[in-house]
């Protein structure tokens, strides 16, 4: 008796389980993507790549005007691996140096902004004026004067990865409650532990977002610098491959910058992330 | 000039700023003597130069007119001899607890000792944060923030805490308990305190005299002891006298709006 009641009661009840289980599953679906950060742009990115090679071969569009991506893959193949390296580091040495430069002298030029209103109406307009010349114009001149080492390439990519570095540290150096300053000048301390016991870790998280913003600056002068002059580099590459008609290849190339970009940048915020979690917006932790 | 005993001595003070449009004049003819050990309320409303009161006495602007002196000898620069608690309790994000309450040490001599360590951990307990030590600020309520600002503020051990509406950003009844620790701190040891504040009941609660200022300029417009003896709890504000001397503060701020 109760072995045929409870089969009977059990069916009873589960239609509404049932009933109810499609369409709990179909809500939490859109829930669930937005709540996998990762999920959702992958998801775009590779409909688009189908949408891009179907299109490509529907409409048989011929590879110099615009590659599928399976012909760009194969691009990839037609340089050596060897050579790739070659190239990624030329462009990644100089995007490198000249980001570490870029950071050396925004650092004491931001710091005297801060501390000395003299200094600040000296040098800022000067700084805007510089950030304001098209370096892509200025860049064959810097090649004549500086030669063809890695000097002048530095120097191009200096020019377009330090402005927002001195913009993000005076606007954090400055951003110190005036109380600090207070405390600190009644504490009598020596400036030079103002700037570095509170200004400059109050500004970490203003330098860090200068910081994200340079390093794409910097590829972008490294890849500028090689369009000028160059015999290595994936900007060279680019230009080479394109001057004979290698579209592919080109294309290729431009992943790969797309890819070294996206690294450095996660580089510069993960290590923000590791090492001074503290200075992340809220809700970021 | 100023007698023994005399902590801090205005005489004649008065502060002009420099604006874009032309001078503002915060204070004019101060002139008061605080006693050493003394606890002094500056009442006064909003922009009537109670705080330039407290930055002049650490040294931190020099008055237009007249003279500061602390101790018989006048201020010239600023000084270490006091502790100050802001309004805000701008506390080092990065730093915990205990790094923050040492950080005069590291900023003023750029090394911490053990027996800093030793110091700030005394202070910690006494204003009630032991086991938050390596709490960073972030973790903290606004009156445990506060409690740290004011135990960075004791760390030198100082004759003299300045405190600029230390529990205005704090909740009522956060703010009750406040004052009553710093009553109990102060009794614990004894230090010349100028107490700004625009709240009347904290100011009758807290300290042994209210000076009422005026709107801009800043005049001292009175200058009365509070008529309550020690110690003080939370009845002491319903007594018929503590009333009418609270009436009588609201009276000569409202006058004072008013006019």
């Amino acid at each position: 008796m109760t072995v045929a009641d409870t089969p009977d009661t059990s069916s009873a009840k589960t239609p509404k389980p049932a009933t109810a289980a499609p369409s709990a599953k179909t809500v939490p679906l859109k829930e669930r993507l937005l709540r996998t950060p990762v999920a959702l742009p992958l998801m775009t990115f590779l409909l688009l790549l189908i949408l891009w090679e179907a299109g490509t071969r529907i409409f048989a569009v011929p590879s110099y005007i615009l590659p599928s991506p399976s012909r760009i893959l194969f691009g990839f193949e037609a340089v050596p691996a060897g050579r790739w390296v070659e190239h990624i580091w030329a462009t990644l040495r100089v995007a490198l140096l000249g980001y570490l430069v870029s950071f050396v002298v925004s650092l004491p030029i931001a710091v005297g902004l801060a501390k000395s209103r003299l200094l600040s109406g000296a040098l800022y307009p000067l700084l805007v004026v510089i950030q304001s010349v098209p370096v892509v114009a200025v860049a064959p001149i810097i090649i004549v004067v500086l030669g063809t080492g890695d000097a002048p390439r530095v120097v191009i990519t200096f020019m377009i990865s330090f402005f927002p570095l001195v913009v993000s540290m005076t606007t954090g150096l400055a951003a110190t409650p005036p109380e600090l300053i207070e405390l600190s000048r009644s504490l009598r301390a020596p400036s030079f532990r103002e700037i570095t016991q509170i200004r400059l870790p109050y500004a970490t998280p203003y330098i860090f977002s200068g910081m994200k913003i340079s390093i794409t600056l910097a590829v972008i002068g490294a890849v500028v610098s090689e369009f000028v002059a160059a015999e290595k580099g994936i900007g060279y590459f680019i230009q080479f491959s394109t001057s004979m008609f290698k579209l592919p290849q080109a294309w290729a190339g431009l992943v790969i910058l797309v890819a070294m970009s996206l690294l450095l940048f996660q580089i510069v915020s993960q290590t923000q992330r590791i090492f001074f979690p503290w200075s992340l917006p809220k809700g970021q932790k | 000039m100023a007698l023994a005993g005399n902590a801090i001595n205005f005489s004649g003070v008065g502060q002009t700023f420099l604006t874009g449009t032309g001078s503002l004049t915060a204070l004019d003819g101060v002139s008061v003597t605080i006693a050493q050990h003394e606890f002094v309320a500056v009442l006064g409303p909003s922009g009537c130069g109670k705080s330039t009161l407290l930055r002049l006495t650490a040294g931190l602007m020099k008055p237009s007119t007249g003279s500061v002196s602390v101790f018989g000898l006048s201020v010239t620069q600023p000084r270490d001899d006091v502790g100050i608690v802001f309004q805000k309790p701008t506390l080092l994000p990065w730093a915990n607890v205990e790094d923050n309450v040492v950080f005069p040490a590291r900023h003023k001599l750029g090394r911490v000792t053990p027996e800093d360590r030793a110091q700030a951990q005394a202070i910690i307990e006494t204003v009630g944060l032991a086991g938050f030590e390596k709490r960073l600020p972030s973790e903290l309520s606004g009156g445990m923030q506060q409690r740290v600002g004011i135990a960075r503020a004791l760390f030198l051990n100082p004759d003299i805490l300045l405190m600029d509406e230390p529990f205005s950003a704090l909740d009522a009844l956060t703010r009750d308990m406040m004052g009553f620790e710093l009553l109990r701190l102060w009794q614990a040891s004894p230090k010349t305190v100028l107490f700004i504040t625009h709240s009347i009941p904290e100011a009758a609660l807290l300290a042994d005299r209210v000076l009422v200022l005026s709107e801009r300029p800043g005049r001292v417009i009175a200058d009365l002891p509070v008529p309550t003896s020690r110690p003080r709890d939370e009845t002491s504000l319903g007594t018929p006298e503590m009333q009418d001397y609270a009436a009588h503060l609201r009276s000569l701020l409202i006058r004072k709006e008013a006019a």
